[in-house]
């Protein structure tokens, strides 16, 4: 769990995280989205269905996968907040929608 | 200096399945693979158990798969209990979708071809349009006019089968020996030395299964292996939920969940290389049969080289000179796995190749063709 | 068109080669992942510049970021080369929009570094994270750790993240896993050529101290602990409640691009890693293509930048912009430059070494986190027969997640080799293959929803 520090950087975006509003800093990460907004995972493996949650943020490890704005297993740490943004968790494999 | 009974020059698919075979036999049996780098046909290897494609013009073949899909079940079964590995056979049957009319047509000529060259073994086939495909398989694509369907066929784990195949062969007591490329070898009739980085092998019976690098082991014991390399590309997507029941010809849901996307045909030497136009056209094909499959995700793609002979069939082979040499070669490593286990393996043993294998020697490369 | 000069990165490198190209004419195409230009050490620079927790480090990166700024180069932010064919110079890209190609007569790969993993007990835990992906959210986020903040392992960033949660408000419990002695590390020398440097790193360790930062050194056997997420953190003789875990045990080059488009890579035996085969101004085993900064090997961001320099002016260089005394005249001050920015390199080297219960971790550790393959399972199919990491990701899909290997494959690599009892450098590296990065389908098919025949 995270938290910000709007003293030395404002939070002027507002997402929803698994539909709750967080207000963010410009320029920060839907993954840095869900580690402040505290959730206790941001997906669970396709493998084991084990939790995890962000471990490099620089777009090597890919465990931030998430859901965002309804797309499937974004790597969380390279989408830069928007407003309005919908982050939700990525439970296991994904559903193929036909 | 170790003297064996048999001894499989190669570790991929088709070395190990025949490995694993000869060790069932009771034969003392020394495995010889290169190390983590070579061609390695088997690591690119699509998956398929696929039989309706195979051996128009040659029905041959075409029994010699159909024996290998009936073969699997039991090999599947004799792995899973031997090594607790599941190679996650499925043979559900398959379709082969056709875009556009003119594909169409095309697939239905080959089939009913197919048909009246097996003759009495028969073959089940149906072409099936597309009404009646959107009930068998999600979202398919406008494009999609029809498909032909066989019940032989299926799909398995490529990488499954061979980590299997290798543990179940070392732990039946044969010998798996690695960084083993064979450097030199002499031949005499039941009397084949073989020396490699890892030793010097001795048996009275030797079997060739070295994919590509047959065609230059094979003269060596008196046999002729004119393969070459053939490029064939494939995608592989995420892992999404169970939404595939059969496999397609080019597509296919892997136990993992994976979706695989195959795969091109491309005559461009030992290139392994990678081709962003070649990749896009498989994208593109894929789409066209599953418009879903554009929003997953591609993890991972690759490009590996097929074994192929000039006819595209399989070479199976004994050497007149130097008898105890025999020679295994395909394209089809998975499918193939099943009769390379449990129908060629025996014949080894024996000393001798079947009759009904006659038809794939590579004496059929001798016969000058008429101008 | 064809650029005269392709840079895969923005960071340092990447930007201090484009800044020298431009100087000298050449076209330059600057492909980027991420929104803004910095690399991870300047990364959001420009944003954090006014937070005092990472003002001072970041303070030398607004200058050399407003030099690339103004270069007139080509800079494509939040862009991904998926894959390169380095005899055409052709290289594919994919952004949100779709994909697209460039070309170009020259390519540096800028690509930087990566942390090693860290693969002890309990690290895929929820909680547990890499001590720069901490470093991330504070410069990009202002975010800190909330609750108990173990920092563990070894290293100048160590040092560098501790000193800035302590000044951000949230000073970390550090337990230093450092095991070789500062007396095995002196005889590599550099320490008078290096003293600014090394300076630096006393002045963080004092400021660390000042700031009240605990310190356990000498730390061995790490475990993390927990339920659904970490909770405690358990050492050889201590533990301590943890909240949030932030590990490190050096960085490694970034060699996905370089091993996949098949240049030559040596093991350096002092880094513990690969690195690729490259001349004194970045030019690889391929002729069309350069490395500059950390992807060519560890160094830190001021030889990155003086790498980037030379390998720009070599570009200018062969592409006739720049003749053979302008070279040599402007090549000086960056090749003065990066000797002194390496001088240190060495004893950090030799006293940052990683514990071989890191590079090799336990049976029971996850090795691959995608496929979730433990040590254990790679050593068992390593007996078998699987000789390398090639066979090992045939065997057991470890390197066939999402990743594509970049977090497993020096564990895989280093239990192979141990397990067969040969040196690492006898086990060669992954080979990794296109796509680098993910892209859907649609993008590549180049529609989503294609109503068109198949090109034929």
């Amino acid at each position: 769990m995270f938290r910000a520090r709007p003293d030395a950087r404002p939070a002027t975006v507002e997402v929803l995280v698994e539909g709750v509003p967080v207000m963010v800093p410009q320029g920060a990460s839907a993954a840095a989205a869900v580690l402040l907004a505290g959730l206790p995972a941001i997906r669970e493996t396709p493998v084991t269905g084990s939790p995890r949650l962000p471990l490099c943020m620089m777009g090597v490890c890919f465990d931030c996968l998430a859901e965002i704005d309804g797309v499937p297993n974004r790597q969380a740490c390279m989408v830069p907040v928007a407003p309005g943004m919908r982050i939700a968790r990525q439970h296991g494999a994904r559903v193929a929608r036909p | 200096m170790t003297a064996h009974d048999a001894i499989v020059v190669g570790g991929g698919l088709v070395g190990a399945a025949i490995a694993h075979g000869l060790r069932g036999q009771g034969l003392d049996t020394v495995l010889l693979d290169e190390g983590d780098i070579a061609h390695r046909a088997s690591r690119g290897n699509f998956g398929l158990v696929w039989v309706q494609s195979k051996g128009l013009g040659a029905p041959w073949y075409q029994r010699w798969t159909r024996g290998s899909a009936g073969e699997w079940p039991g090999l599947a079964a004799d792995l899973a209990t031997r090594t607790g590995i599941d190679t996650a056979l499925h043979q559900p049957g398959g379709v082969h979708l056709c875009l556009g009319e003119a594909e169409f047509d095309d697939r239905a000529a080959r089939m009913a071809r197919m048909q009246a060259e097996a003759g009495n073994h028969g073959y089940d086939y149906r072409m099936i349009r597309a009404p009646e495909l959107r009930d068998m398989l999600p979202g398919l694509g406008p494009s999609v006019v029809g498909a032909s369907w066989t019940p032989y066929d299926g799909h398995a784990s490529p990488l499954a089968l061979l980590q299997a195949l290798h543990r179940a062969f070392t732990e039946a007591g044969g010998a798996y020996i690695p960084n083993a490329k064979v450097a030199a070898a002499t031949a005499a009739p039941n009397d084949f030395r073989v020396e490699t980085a890892a030793g010097t092998f001795a048996a009275p019976r030797i079997v060739l299964a070295a994919g590509l690098g047959n065609a230059d082991l094979a003269p060596l014991f008196g046999l002729n292996t004119p393969v070459r390399p053939q490029r064939g590309q494939i995608l592989v997507t995420e892992r999404a939920q169970s939404i595939l029941p059969m496999p397609t010809t080019t597509i296919r849901q892997t136990g993992e969940g994976t979706i695989m996307l195959g795969d091109s045909m491309e005559e461009v030497g030992f290139d392994t290389r990678q081709s962003p136009p070649v990749m896009a056209q498989i994208a593109q094909r894929a789409a066209l049969c599953f418009p879903w499959v554009a929003a997953l995700n591609i993890i991972r793609a690759w490009s590996a080289l097929r074994v192929m002979a000039p006819d595209g069939l399989p070479i199976y082979d004994q050497s007149e000179r130097f008898p105890g040499a025999f020679t295994a070669n395909c394209h089809s490593g998975v499918t193939l796995a099943g009769a390379h286990a449990r129908l060629l393996a025996p014949m080894i043993a024996a000393g001798a190749l079947d009759p009904v294998l006659a038809p794939f020697s590579a004496r059929r490369f001798d016969v000058p063709r008429a101008a | 068109m064809t650029h005269d000069l392709a840079i895969i990165g923005a960071g340092p490198a990447g930007m201090a080669a484009a800044v020298e190209a431009r100087a000298h004419g050449l076209s330059v195409l600057v492909v980027d992942e991420n929104a803004a230009p910095g690399g991870q050490v300047f990364r959001a620079a420009e944003a954090a510049a006014g937070d005092p927790a990472v003002a001072p480090e970041l303070a030398p990166g607004l200058q050399l970021i407003a030099a690339f700024r103004a270069s007139g180069a080509d800079h494509r932010a939040a862009t991904t080369l998926w894959h390169l064919d380095p005899d055409d110079g052709l290289l594919s890209l994919s952004d949100a929009n779709g994909v697209a190609e460039a070309r170009a007569r020259r390519i540096l790969l800028a690509t930087g570094a990566l942390e090693r993993p860290v693969p002890i007990p309990g690290w895929t835990l929820p909680g547990v994270m890499t001590a720069g992906a901490a470093q991330i959210l504070l410069k990009s986020a202002g975010a800190v750790p909330a609750g108990a903040t173990v920092l563990a392992g070894q290293g100048p960033l160590v040092w560098l993240l501790a000193v800035q949660l302590a000044r951000a408000g949230a000073p970390p419990l550090v337990l230093e896993t450092r095991s070789t002695a500062i007396s095995v590390a002196l005889p590599r020398g550099g320490l008078w050529a290096g003293r600014r440097l090394l300076a630096k790193g006393l002045a963080l360790m004092a400021e660390a101290r000042r700031r009240g930062v605990r310190v356990v050194r000498g730390v061995r056997g790490l475990r993390a602990e927990g339920g659904s997420r970490v909770e405690r953190i358990v050492w050889y003789g201590g533990s301590a409640p943890c909240d949030t875990l932030l590990l490190h045990e050096g960085v490694i080059p970034q060699t996905h691009v370089s091993r996949a488009i098949g240049l030559d890579h040596a093991w350096d035996a002092a880094q513990a890693c690969w690195r690729p085969v490259l001349d004194g101004f970045g030019a690889s085993s391929h002729d069309r293509i350069a490395i500059a900064g950390d992807g060519a090997g560890i160094g830190g961001w001021e030889a990155a930048v003086a790498s980037g320099r030379l390998a720009g002016l070599d570009a200018a260089r062969r592409l006739d912009a720049l003749d053979r005394a302008g070279f040599a005249a402007r090549a000086a001050a960056p090749l003065a430059a990066r000797h002194a920015a390496l001088a240190l390199r060495p004893f950090l080297d030799a006293l940052y070494a990683p514990p071989a219960s890191v590079l090799a971790p336990p049976d029971d550790v996850i090795a691959c986190r995608c496929e979730e393959v433990t040590a254990g399972a790679i050593r068992a199919a390593a007996r078998l027969g699987a000789t390398g990491p090639n066979q090992m990701k045939a065997y057991l899909r470890c390197g066939m997640g999402p990743c594509q290997g970049r977090m497993c494959a020096p564990t895989v690599a280093a239990l192979i080799a141990e397990a067969r009892g040969v040196p690492p450098e006898a086990v060669a590296p992954l080979r990794p293959r296109a796509p680098y990065k993910p892209l859907t389908v649609g993008l590549l098919a180049g529609s989503a929803e294609s109503g068109q025949q198949p090109a034929q």
